[in-house]
This record gives C-alpha cells, sequence and structure tokens, in this order.
C-alpha cells in the first residue's frame, strides 16, 4: 500500500497486519504515522494498493458509517465551539447512539463537571480528554489516537495513560496509538507497527519489534 | 407602476459637461502624485475604461431599447451574468472549480427576481426597466457571490483540522462545513442589509440621486429606490446562498474526504 502527496512519496509498499487489542504506530516525526492513521478512517485513500479491515476491503464500507465505528482522535485539539456536553453530543446523535454523558466523561478521565465547560476555556490537556470523549460517545470498536499526548506536560500525559489503560480493562475496544516515544508505546500497547521514511520498519508483537 | 417617462426626457447632459467633470479626475490624478500615492496610472486607466465601457454600454443599450424586443434584452442579461461569473472567479481564487457555482448563482438571482418583480407587476417587463434593473440586480448578485466565496476559501482552509475532526466522527461533508457555509453566506449578505439600515442618513443611494437629477419627485425617487432596495436584498441572498452551497461540495470527495489543497496560485 502506498500513497503520495505533493509529488513525494509519504508511504510506500507497506505491507502489514494490526490484531485486536492494544496497538502502537511508532517511529521519528515525518515516517507517515499520522497519514496512515488517516487512511484507517478513510479520511484519504491510498494511491496504490489496498487496506482491508475484519476481511473486507476498507473502500467497500461506507464512509460516514466506518468513520463512527472506527473513531480518529486528532492530534490537534479540534472542538466545535460551544460546551464539553454540546460536542459529545453531536457525537453521539451522528452515530446514532444515546448519549451516558457521565459515564462518558469519566472514561476519558473527566468529572461530570467539565459537561457544561466550555471547550474555549479548557487546558490542552482537557481539551485532548474532551476530544477522546467525543469519539467515545459513538461507542466505536476501534480508536485512532494520533499522539495524544504530544503537547502535554507529564502529569497530564499521565492522566490519559491511565484514562487510556483503563478503558482497555472496561470496555472492548481496540486502540491503534501514534507516538513518537518508543516509551509510551511500550506502555499502552501489546503490538508495534515500526515506521521509517514511509516504509515498515518493523511489525510485531511489542517485545520483539521494540526489543 | 413608476412613472418614469417624464423624469426621462426632462434631462439632457453635453459632452462639455462631461468634459468638465474630468477636472475632478485631474484633482484625485494630482492628489496622487503629490502624495507619492503611485496611482496616477491606475486613476488614467480607470478614467478611459469608464468612457470606453459605458459608451459601449450606452450605445448597447440604445439599439436595445430601440429594438424593444425582449429577445435582445435576455441575451444582454446572459452576457452579464457570464461576464459576473468570469469576474467573481478572480475573487474567488481559493475555491476549486468556482465558475460553474457563480454562473448558476447569477444567472439564479438574476432570473428569479426579475421575474418575480415583473411577476408582481411591479415593471413592466420592457427593456426600459429590465436593462437597468437587471444590471444592478446581476452586479450586486455577482459582488455578494464574490465575497461569500471569498469567505468561504479563506475559511475552508482555516478551519482544516476541525472539518476534518467532525469528518472523522462521522459528519457528512454538509455537516462538517455547516459553520463555514454559515459564515460565508453572512459575510455575503452583510454589506448590502448594513447599507440598506443607513441609506438616506449617510449617503443616498444612487437611484435615488439619479432621478433627483433627472428631475423626478422625490416621492417617486423615495419609492423607486425603495423597490430596489428590496429586489438587490432577494438576489444577494439568492446569488450568495446559491454559490455558497454549490461551492464548497468542491472541497470534498465523494467519499467524504477533504481534497488535498491545490498548489498556492499566484494571489
Amino acid at each position: 500500500m502506498g500513497l503520495d502527496r505533493g509529488g513525494k512519496t509519504v508511504l510506500d509498499s507497506l505491507g502489514a497486519g494490526i490484531p485486536e487489542g492494544a496497538t502502537a504506530i511508532v517511529g521519528p516525526s515525518g515516517a507517515g504515522k499520522s497519514t496512515l492513521l488517516r487512511l484507517l478512517n478513510r479520511l484519504a485513500d491510498p494511491d496504490r494498493g489496498e487496506i482491508a479491515y475484519r476481511g473486507r476491503p476498507l473502500r467497500s464500507y461506507e464512509p460516514l458509517a466506518l468513520r463512527r465505528e472506527v473513531g480518529l482522535v486528532p492530534q490537534l485539539p479540534a472542538l466545535l465551539d460551544g460546551t464539553v456536553e454540546s460536542n459529545l453530543r453531536y457525537a453521539a446523535e451522528l452515530a446514532g447512539e444515546p448519549l451516558e454523558l457521565e459515564a462518558t466523561l469519566a472514561h476519558a478521565g473527566l468529572d461530570d463537571s467539565f459537561g457544561e465547560r466550555d471547550v474555549a476555556k479548557l487546558s490542552v490537556g482537557e481539551q485532548q480528554r474532551a476530544m477522546l470523549a467525543r469519539a467515545l460517545a459513538q461507542r466505536p470498536r476501534v480508536l485512532l489516537l494520533d499522539e495524544p499526548t504530544s503537547a502535554l506536560d507529564h502529569a497530564a500525559r499521565d492522566t490519559i495513560e491511565a484514562a487510556l489503560a483503563e478503558l482497555r480493562r472496561e470496555l472492548e475496544i481496540s486502540t491503534v496509538l501514534v507516538s513518537h516515544d518508543p516509551e509510551q508505546a511500550r506502555r499502552l500497547s501489546d503490538w508495534v507497527l515500526r515506521l521509517e521514511g514511509g516504509r515498515l520498519a518493523g511489525c510485531g508483537p511489542l517485545a520483539e519489534v521494540l526489543a | 407602476m413608476i412613472p418614469l417617462a417624464s423624469a426621462a426626457t426632462s434631462i439632457h447632459i453635453a459632452v462639455w459637461q462631461v468634459a468638465a467633470s474630468l477636472a475632478l479626475v485631474a484633482l484625485a490624478a494630482a492628489i496622487s502624485f503629490w502624495q507619492k500615492a503611485d496611482l496616477e496610472r491606475d486613476i488614467a486607466v480607470a478614467t478611459a475604461r469608464s468612457i470606453v465601457q459605458l459608451t459601449l454600454v450606452g450605445y448597447a443599450i440604445k439599439l436595445i431599447f430601440e429594438a424593444d424586443t425582449i429577445w435582445l434584452v435576455l441575451a444582454l442579461l446572459a452576457v452579464m451574468v457570464l461576464f459576473g461569473a468570469i469576474t467573481a472567479r478572480h475573487r474567488a481564487a481559493k475555491v476549486p472549480d468556482s465558475f460553474r457555482p457563480l454562473l448558476i448563482a447569477l444567472a439564479l438571482a438574476g432570473g428569479s427576481t426579475l421575474g418575480l418583480v415583473v411577476a408582481l407587476g411591479i415593471f413592466d417587463p420592457t427593456p426600459r426597466y429590465l436593462v437597468p434593473v437587471g444590471g444592478m440586480v446581476i452586479g450586486n448578485a455577482m459582488t455578494a457571490s464574490a465575497v461569500a466565496l471569498d469567505r468561504l476559501g479563506d475559511e475552508m482552509g482555516d478551519s482544516r483540522a476541525r472539518i476534518e475532526a467532525s469528518l472523522a466522527l462521522g459528519a457528512t461533508a454538509r455537516e462538517a462545513a455547516a459553520p463555514t457555509i454559515r459564515r460565508s453566506l453572512r459575510s455575503g449578505m452583510i454589506a448590502l442589509i448594513d447599507s440598506t439600515k443607513t441609506t438616506g442618513l449617510i449617503f443616498f443611494p444612487g437611484t435615488m440621486v439619479g432621478m433627483l437629477l433627472a428631475g423626478a419627485s422625490p416621492t417617486d425617487a423615495v419609492r423607486l429606490q425603495l423597490i430596489l432596495l428590496y429586489t438587490l436584498l432577494g438576489s444577494v441572498s439568492i446569488s450568495a446562498l446559491t454559490a455558497t452551497l454549490l461551492a464548497y461540495r468542491n472541497f470534498f470527495t465523494p467519499a467524504a474526504q477533504l481534497r488535498e489543497p491545490e498548489p498556492e496560485a499566484s494571489s
């Protein structure tokens, strides 16, 4: 599978499998990690080759339905104007799911009081958690996380990581996490894809790839 | 019906009077030269073009009035729509393939508002009414749709992350772009709404000035001006809405993906 942008090859002859459970995509910046994540959510399509999800070509899925099942939490905070609750409600309505506000906030490490908070007044770490909660409001089967802690200090990072670990235990959601930090991959995943310069440099169980 | 005919025959402008008004052009050029604003050339070009273009249009309108057939009027309006769309496209450079949305928007705005004022019996379907009113309607529709699409192009660039985040949640292209569409539409309409609010207080609109100069009664001048303002509000809303709703689609693929921005053109 491959992808070009602006005359340059971003992903090249990439062939790999991602099992259910917790996966990390690691590699230096510019390796194509975020691009790969966008392809899994069909925000873009590969120029060569094909991606399959649950045994079917990704292109054969209705893109909107696929995105509700395979949720993506983008890197940059991108909440809609309004409260945290209105953002969660928007996502739940798109997915046709009832919103359990308090439980959803709790899964993302946020307490009840955040529902009525204006997103413009949240810290970056809180925005990241609100984005996670918004994705969870759709009850996805797979959650794609693009550097969820890149802009955060240690304390905020630990809160998000704890929330993600909690998610894995409580909900049956598979996660695909993009991270430039191998240590984070060690803490949060069982399976690892390593990218370098748009090519696959390793794929397998955590212990093998990040030995 | 507005009695325009009496007013239209009561004024005659001689060529020397037009020539004399060039003194004010010279004043503008002198100010530019004195203050090194570097606009003398532009002023000269603008003046020359205004003389040539308006003279040609004057002859064209004269011919159309004399021929007195609706077909020539429709042909003239079609040409205005075409040139309007071409002109507005330059303002909307950041919108991919903006020509078609603009063309449809201007044609729809011109056709529906002119059709409506004729159907309501406000104006007769004759060249004397349709040509000047059509020109104003299409001109204002062009400005409104150009402003709306200019804003749309900027907003779609600035809000990429936010729009894509909505798409990632399974929103349709229309849902993801809704706030952007709303703001673009507002931009296209707000200028005319604001000027309608202040009309008569801060400035006298052109039609009223023209009618007063031509010797019409103030009552008729005001009534015609009101009709035209409301007609323009209609056409501006239709054109801004149509252009925005057709153009935003060009930013998305059929699979509700944001298209990659095109390499920056010279703008």
